[in-house]
């Protein structure tokens, strides 16, 4: 976690130059943040920006998450700027326990995203944003052995979502698509592309209703590429957010995140905690 | 299982589309009287407000609150037309930015909850005003 405490630094010098709080959208709207550290919901990057920021506001936020399955962990902490709702900056870093291997692997991901159009709650059609994601293992021995071709890499992914109003028997409806194109092994973490693949187009999506103004409860799912032939399997989730207040969002997961490196059925918990400023 | 849940979600969502209640969103918010309490705790709401209330410092108080019961009358199906000042008229020269805008949707919706109006039946009433929008912001 070194460089993240540097990062920190910098965001709450941003935050210092800002005076207060980014609170120009509307509660729950900027969604949560996903496990490489955009804004999103849990595995899935959104189409929104990190935070409350509006287009004449600068938003800082912090997160971490823990996701337990039945034979790793992933721990992920990080922090999003936005800049007047136009452009997000992140920094992630992941720490993914093998027990069996008595080993950790660690991965840093620093990501910008660009709102291209719309917006989620008011424009006629979805806000459209363009995202890239950089990742890179602290130390690559593992994918290597594995046989994948790199040890760092870089995702790009286009994001549609759209919040309709009363659509859902009354209630509001949020769904959200995404393409990357990827060629990363289990987020990265496995190393990026393998023997005989390049990197290819996966389709991710989510989708939620609020139950309240503070409560959503959603799915999502995520196509993986199967480039070390392990049997790398889709990702999918179901969960609950809550949206107390525009400080704080806190987001309980089941995982299901099939095969990982060789173990069947990996399915458990996540928690994910994120700060607004 | 996952998937099915996911289709399953989107399936509902269909549904829901379908199964709309006859009773039209005025009648739902208590008719003209639901109506007239909704913008009277709104316009609490606003004087309480210190980052709104300075817009409301050339207005009429009672000429809006008239103006805005008809038009929530209007557009709640009610039995009434909005044939008040335009959108684009009343908001030109004031400089609404999006906070702004999102912080208004706010003391609408503490309104909302104070009048105890049902979630549903208040996303409905927001749809409806939300296409609004482009007509009094940044102008």
């Amino acid at each position: 976690m070194k460089h993240l405490n540097g990062f920190f630094s910098l965001v709450l010098l941003a935050f210092a130059s800002t005076g207060h709080a980014a609170s120009g959208k509307l509660l729950a709207t900027p969604g949560v943040s996903q496990v490489e550290g955009s804004a999103g919901g849990g595995i899935v990057p959104w189409a929104q920006l990190a935070g409350y920021a509006s287009d004449n506001e600068i938003a800082i936020n912090g997160f971490c998450s823990r996701a337990d399955v039945s034979d790793y962990s992933l721990d992920v902490c990080g922090a999003q700027v936005n800049f007047y709702d136009r452009v997000e900056l992140s920094y992630a870093e992941q720490r993914f326990e093998v027990p069996v291997l008595n080993t950790d692997i660690e991965q840093s991901i620093t990501s910008a995203k660009v709102r291209v159009y719309g917006d989620i709650v008011y424009s006629k059609w979805p806000q459209l944003s363009l995202g890239v994601q950089h990742k890179s293992l602290d130390d690559g021995s593992i994918a290597n052995l594995l046989g994948a071709k790199d040890t760092s890499g870089t995702d790009i992914y286009l994001a549609a979502s759209k919040l309709h109003l009363g659509a859902l028997a009354g209630y509001n409806w949020f769904w959200n698509t995404t393409f990357r194109y990827s060629d990363a092994n289990q987020l990265g973490l496995l190393g990026f592309g393998g023997a005989d693949s390049d990197k290819e187009v996966l389709f991710e999506a989510s989708t939620a209703v609020f139950l309240t103004h503070q409560l959503a409860v959603g799915v999502e799912y995520r196509e993986k590429s199967n480039n070390l032939g392990l049997g790398e399997q889709d990702w999918q989730d179901v969960f609950i957010a809550w949206f107390p207040n525009k400080h704080v969002s806190v987001t309980v997961a089941w995982l299901d995140l099939g095969r990982i490196a060789g173990a069947d059925d990996q399915t458990g918990w996540y928690l994910s905690v994120t700060g607004y400023w | 299982m996952m998937k099915r849940l996911f289709i399953l979600v989107c399936c509902i969502t269909f549904l829901g589309c379908a199964g709309k209640s006859n009773d039209t969103v005025y009648q739902q918010i208590g008719g003209q009287q639901g109506i007239e309490s909704l913008v009277d705790s709104f316009i609490n709401q606003i004087g309480r407000d210190a980052d709104i209330l300075p817009y409301f410092k050339q207005t009429n108080v009672a000429h809006f609150r008239q103006g805005f019961i008809i038009h929530l009358c209007s557009v709640t199906n009610g039995p009434c037309e909005y044939q008040g000042d335009n959108m684009v008229d009343i908001h030109t020269g004031m400089h609404i930015t999006e906070k702004d805008f999102n912080r208004v949707v706010e003391l609408l919706i503490n309104a909302m909850d104070e009048q105890q109006i049902p979630q549903t039946v208040q996303n409905k009433i927001l749809s409806r005003l939300a296409p609004l929008r482009p007509e009094v912001i940044n102008i």
